[in-house]
């Protein structure tokens, strides 16, 4: 079965995705996704159905979303912005590109400028290790960037040709 | 007569332009009898987007293209005009120096067939191995790898035939054989490529892993970080479903697997082998203490393979080819081929599949080119964020296991970080140490509480606090986690710390370092 995107209340539709992988061996990462996927964040209120559906206290199913670096609990910006720090792209200037960024949207790394428009993330290795310094823009992978490019790359998103 | 054009999917080479590469060759090519495929990266990653045509005399190459080039790319096609005339042009793809030296096998497919063209599979040699399999005892199957040599290629090198042996003789009702595709370390994109570029090869591993041990089922742990691997495996596990390539009566020899992938959530420690089980198993990535073994009680508690991609997608070939063959490359206790990642500030990077014992000095400055930056080469750090660093004149080193041990080293999953003279070794130390604090799973205290500890060593040192006394307790530090931690995130970490001590010692000396708070690293 598949989840009709924004019908029914919260607990319906939470509900609907803890359904669909019910089946699964060891569902609940699977179900996180899905739930992310749905709502674009994991938020609180949704804890004690998932808990309840799959038979888990709430503290389990809290201790495992807030283990994982990629749940948020929050939504994101229209435009995700996440820059590779690990040592390949250090090696070719992430951290420029890092203070770049910083001061471009005015926020830190893990926040959404105010307007809710880009969310600035962190992120350790996109596996383009060769074609650094790496970035990943709304799910998309992009390498040997430059300020410059990084700029016109979100400008694109922010425009939605990306 | 159809020309065919291959444009590399592999996300690196996305990363650069490939798709509006192929989109012009689309354009371009309306109205002419052109055949556009997409394939997996070569791995010349410093070509991309590559560009092959294919010609009587093989598949010639055109790189780095941009998409300005492709309208005089098709005209040289026809007119009369030779491919030659174009700027781009390389020659045959196979005989460029950095393609005719290596010996692939893993990657053998990677970059020249259509990832999920199952018949494509089939005329490359594909399911060979499978089917040889097949026709023999899953002991035969066992002795066959443990004769062939192979060693788990993810980090630790462990002798896969004992592992598999393990598998096959604990009794269960059910056991899994599950990859670990948590490719976490910076300086390695292996097994991305493979997975993108050739994922079929990985599911026929795992199938013979399977036939052998008697799994049942398999799951493959991809990171979330590389969702193109992810849609490709998930594309090619169908075509192989539809095929009867999985699912019940594999090519009709009765046997059962199902495949599935699983998406980890962002976090390294996943790649720890006991972790990424409690990862599979729904739950926080905790590192698990062994005994037991995975082998014996893995995935819920089931005897349970878990080998790295390279290591599956190695099984295959040594399969078809035999063990005695595979056993015939490399050296010593390295047999086979490894796989090679030239990454970070490097000329030409990518993917080097060869016999182990090359020198890592002659693959950096033949094969990599040197710098990227074309400033002198002043640290390479080998083996991912665990592994030490080495200096500019520590380079003459072969590639095998046996040597980098030697060395102090570790080869790692073979990912190569190269660095120029601009590098600040008390950041690359202070970094590895942030890093366990942000990725540690936080089970064992040497690696919680010491990463921490660490950082704020490492900071005291370099502001001119008591820098002795602090360099002394920085070496404590790094002896204790590495004797007392649970897993080698915490046990490995003073590689890179104390390699970058022993080689670069001046970095450490006081100074005005005020910097690296400013443009640290803690948000």
């Amino acid at each position: 079965m598949t989840v009709v995107p924004g019908e029914g209340s919260s607990a319906e539709r939470v509900r609907a995705v803890v359904d669909v992988h019910r089946g699964d061996r060891g569902a609940l990462l699977p179900i996180l996704h899905g739930l992310q996927a749905e709502f674009g964040y994991i938020g609180p209120e949704m804890v004690p159905v998932i808990a309840e559906e799959l038979n888990l206290s709430k503290a389990e199913v809290h201790g495992v979303i807030s283990f994982y670096a990629d749940f948020r609990d929050k939504p994101a910006g229209r435009t995700v912005v996440r820059l590779c720090r690990a040592e390949a792209c250090q090696s070719v200037g992430a951290e420029r590109l890092v203070a770049h960024a910083r001061q471009v949207y005015g926020v830190e790394l893990g926040e959404t400028t105010r307007d809710g428009t880009v969310t600035l993330e962190q992120v350790f290795c996109l596996g383009n290790c060769a074609l650094g310094p790496a970035a990943q823009i709304n799910g998309r992978l992009h390498g040997r960037l430059d300020e410059n490019r990084l700029d016109t790359l979100v400008m694109e998103a922010e425009a939605g040709d990306r | 007569m159809t020309t065919t054009i291959f444009v590399p999917c592999d996300s690196a080479a996305r990363s650069v332009g490939a798709d509006e590469v192929a989109a012009a060759i689309v354009r371009e090519a309306a109205g002419r009898d052109v055949r556009l495929v997409r394939t997996g990266s070569r791995g010349m990653l410093w070509l991309e987007p590559l560009v092959e045509v294919e010609t009587p005399e093989g598949r010639v190459g055109f790189g780095p293209m941009s998409p300005a080039e492709v309208p005089e790319l098709l005209a040289c096609l026809g007119d009369g005009r030779s491919l030659g005339d174009h700027e781009r042009h390389l020659g045959l793809v196979e005989e460029l120096p950095w393609m005719a030296a290596q010996q692939r096998l893993c990657m053998r497919r990677v970059g020249v067939t259509d990832p999920l063209s199952a018949d494509d599979y089939l005329a490359h040699g594909g399911l060979e191995g499978l089917r040889r399999a097949l026709e023999m005892s899953p002991a035969a199957v066992v002795d066959e790898v443990t004769g062939s040599g192979l060693r788990g290629r993810g980090g630790a090198g462990f002798p896969a035939g004992i592992k598999w042996k393990t598998v096959l003789d604990t009794r269960a009702d059910v056991k899994f054989v599950c990859c670990n595709a948590d490719e976490g370390d910076s300086g390695t994109f292996a097994d991305r490529m493979l997975m993108e570029g050739d994922p079929f090869c990985l599911i026929e591993g795992m199938t013979i892993a399977a036939h052998a041990t008697g799994a049942t089922e398999g799951y493959v742990y991809v990171r979330s970080e590389y969702p193109d691997a992810v849609r490709t495996l998930r594309q090619a596990i169908e075509v192989a479903y539809a095929r009867g390539w999985l699912g019940e009566d594999v090519l009709g020899s009765g046997l059962s697997f199902d495949l599935f992938v699983r998406v980890g959530a962002g976090a390294y420690i996943c790649g720890e082998e006991t972790s990424m089980l409690d990862s599979l198993e729904g739950k926080r990535g905790m590192v698990r203490a062994k005994p037991p073994i995975p082998a014996i009680s893995g995935l819920f508690g089931k005897p349970t393979l878990v080998h790295n991609v390279l290591t599956l997608a190695s099984v295959p070939a040594i399969l078809d080819g035999g063990a005695a063959a595979y056993q015939a490359l490399g050296s010593k206790d390295s047999r086979g081929t490894q796989v090679f990642q030239l990454a970070g500030n490097i000329a030409r990077g990518g993917v080097f599949e060869t016999a182990f014992g090359m020198t890592l000095h002659e693959l950096i400055h033949e094969f990599g080119g040197g710098t990227r930056s074309g400033r002198p080469v002043r640290a390479v750090q080998v083996g991912g964020p665990l592994g030490a660093y080495l200096p500019a004149d520590g380079l003459d080193i072969p590639l095998d296991y046996e040597s980098f041990t030697a060395a102090k080293a570790m080869l790692g999953h073979g990912g190569i970080v190269v660095f120029d003279d601009t590098v600040d070794m008390a950041r690359m130390a202070r970094f590895a140490l942030e890093f366990c604090a942000e990725e540690s799973c936080g089970k064992c205290t040497p690696c919680r509480v010491g990463s921490v500890r660490g950082v704020e060593t490492i900071d005291k040192i370099v502001e001119g606090r008591d820098p002795d006394a602090n360099l002394a307790l920085l070496s404590d530090l790094c002896e204790l986690m590495t004797d007392g931690s649970l897993c080698a995130m915490g046990g490995l970490t003073p590689n890179p710390v104390l390699s970058a001590l022993r080689h670069f010692p001046d970095d450490f000396t006081p100074r005005r370092f005020t910097s690296l708070h400013e443009e640290g690293t803690t948000p």
